[in-house]
């Protein structure tokens, strides 16, 4: 069996939702595929404010923007469709998409465009007994605890001080769960300070330059031995410190989940800005392949905020070079990249000016 | 293990489902997955590792990591993290790798 | 210090609030924020225009004591909670808070509350006069609290007794 396709979405977050919206806008039709069985990605788990404009609905909470945008997607209703519980495994030369659905159909999509906005996972960290039961990515424990309404333990450490790390410990405590600390090995706070005061108002202690020597535990985690780390990232002894808590978040950063570009060839660059390997692109967001287009943090790890305007960008784009060019085209591109300058100019953004730089096309 | 109030979220959670873990009967919801009403439960070690037999719980959660990995139904390698609690299902720790009878 | 602890130092918070003569004519906004990010919804938020970022929305937001009412419909809108309305306009002997608090069971008016300062520490006994949740504010409801005056730069957040 092999259906075909206009354009071929893989991924139904904040990208990939958006990326639908606008190319269906431009006229396009849309199939989106998503492994999960809900849609919406990692945004149906964000309680909290999100940051940015207007324009990327800053001020509503992740959870209802996946609302909002999923309402718009209903309006288009004949053109786009969300399929679910269907995994993109394969990519192959003639753009053929090889699809897992519901772990028993295997079936191929053959598309006219792609737009890979695939996400990202959660790094791991390497220490004694870092697999016990109890050590959970943040994100990991946000979906148990905001999707599934489920209490990951009773006392938990956070490691990692991004913007992760620090939301999460703020709504494992709106969940009414002690969070014992929050540590992080750089000497600096990486999240926004605004959302570390937060925490640090509820008398949660942030502990920089700090990392985890050890887990210890049988069948699960009951106790974590943290210690001082000095300029150069080494252990000061001496310093050791345990904690005893039945569940430790991991939030050391994501890289990016790009394996199906890679596999079809699209030219790909590590970039230590950006969190990994991504594929080099054009400004609007196309690969090497032409037709072949990337957005959100597949591209690189950056906020949901910029996942949303690249989505509208590459899904403009894509769609017009389907022939669905809009009379408005050259005001929307404009108006995208300007949303994403926004986003980039300022200081946090340095460290994304400077991978996007090392990875354009 | 469930929260029942939250400042921000509503939990409204669907009909009763009843399954099995290791032969013993349990409870979830509908609309939870296998890993999270098992944590609901307060069963954190789904499997066991596959050269040294150590615990393992869901890393994850979005079907990535492969660490929650359980017989379902006498199919082994399920992601128990993404895959949905059906009425009647029977569900087991997963030693190493797990065969296809 | 304030990148390792999340705590800002007296010097940052003074920088923040308006002379003590303002506050006492009536309520005005103190926007916490420190740090250039990509966010205005403050500005969005402002009915008079006293919160001003401009077009580069990574700015630090500036607010106008003269223009600022203290209205507070920017204090549930700021996605870092990061500003709180103080009025010493009632009293000579106290001072009122108005904070965002996104936490349950919520206060009643008329409570006594542990006041906390900007690293969770206890500092003082704080009163609750009312608190404000309606739909508008999102779940982020906003807890007027009463604190004697010397506390003014200390008391930034509450705890309801165990």
């Amino acid at each position: 069996m092999m259906r075909e396709v206009e354009l071929l979405i893989i991924g139904s977050g904040p990208a990939g939702l958006c990326a639908a919206i606008s190319a269906a806008s431009s006229g396009a039709k849309v199939l989106i595929l998503e492994r999960s069985f809900k849609p919406g990605g990692q945004l149906i788990k964000q309680t909290h404010m999100f940051f940015g404009s207007e324009r990327q609905y800053a001020s509503h909470r992740g959870v209802d923007i996946a609302g909002i945008l999923l309402k718009k997607v209903a309006e288009y209703g004949g053109q786009i469709e969300i399929m679910l519980n269907a995994t993109a495994v394969g990519f192959y030369e003639d753009n053929v998409i090889t699809v897992l659905k519901d772990e028993k159909e295997y079936f191929k999509i053959k598309a006219q465009s792609i737009i890979c906005a695939t996400g990202a996972y959660e790094k791991s960290l390497a220490f004694p007994n870092n697999d016990l039961p109890g050590i959970y990515g943040a994100g990991a424990v946000q979906t148990l605890m905001n999707v599934y309404g489920i209490r990951p333990g009773n006392r938990v450490l956070m490691v990692g001080a991004g913007n992760i790390g620090v939301i999460v410990s703020y709504q494992l405590m709106q969940a009414g769960i002690q969070v014992v600390a929050v540590l992080d090995a750089a000497p600096r706070i990486g999240a926004y300070l605004v959302h570390a005061s937060k925490l640090a108002r509820m008398g949660v202690p942030i502990l920089t330059s700090h990392t985890v020597k050890e887990a210890i535990g049988t069948d699960c985690l009951e106790a974590a031995v943290v210690c001082e780390l000095d300029e150069k990232f080494q252990p000061i002894p001496g310093t050791e410190k345990r904690y005893d808590v039945d569940v430790m978040c991991i939030s050391v950063g994501l890289s990016p989940l790009n394996e199906l570009l890679a596999m079809r060839g699209v030219e790909m660059k590590y970039v230590g800005q950006l969190s990994g390997y991504v594929p080099l692109r054009t400004e609007t967001c196309e690969t090497s392949i032409p037709g072949i287009f990337v957005a959100g943090d597949a591209s690189g790890i950056e906020e949901a905020s910029s996942a949303m305007a690249e989505g509208y960008l590459a899904g403009l784009c894509a769609a017009a070079k389907l022939g669905h060019v809009p009379a408005d085209f050259a005001q929307r591109k404009e108006e995208y990249l300007k949303q994403l300058e926004d986003l980039r100019s300022g200081p946090v953004g340095d460290r994304i000016r400077a991978g996007m730089k090392i990875s354009q096309l | 293990m469930r929260i029942t109030q939250h400042p921000i979220l509503n939990f409204d959670r669907g009909k009763e489902i009843n399954f099995t873990f290791n032969g013993q009967p349990m409870k979830g919801y509908e609309g939870e997955t296998i890993a999270a009403a098992l944590h609901a439960a307060g069963v954190k070690v789904l499997a066991k590792s596959l050269e040294k037999h150590r615990p393992r719980g869901f890393y994850c959660a979005i079907g990535n990591c492969a660490s929650c990995q359980m017989i379902v139904d006498g199919e082994p390698n399920v992601r128990t993290c993404i895959t949905l609690l059906r009425e009647g299902m029977t569900v087991e720790t997963q030693e190493g790798k797990g065969r296809i009878e | 210090m304030f990148e390792k602890t999340g705590v800002a130092t007296r010097e940052m918070v003074m920088t923040k609030f308006p002379p003590l003569e303002r506050i006492n004519r009536g309520p005005v906004a103190v926007v916490e924020c420190y740090q250039k990010i990509p966010c205005n919804p403050c500005q969005t938020a402002c009915p008079t225009g006293a919160i001003q970022i401009g077009d580069d929305i990574n700015e630090i937001p500036r607010r106008d004591e003269a223009v600022c009412t203290g209205c507070g419909l920017c204090v549930a809108k700021c996605p870092g909670l990061s500003i709180m309305i103080v009025d010493g306009s009632k009293s000579a002997e106290t001072v009122e808070f108005r904070i965002p608090y996104e936490f349950l069971p919520l206060p009643e008016a008329g409570e006594k509350v542990v006041g906390l300062d900007r690293a969770g520490q206890p500092v003082c006994e704080a009163k609750v006069i009312k608190v404000m949740n309606p739909p508008a504010f999102d779940r982020t409801p906003v807890v007027t609290l009463e604190v004697e005056r010397k506390y003014l730069y200390d008391f930034r957040n509450f705890r309801r007794e165990a």
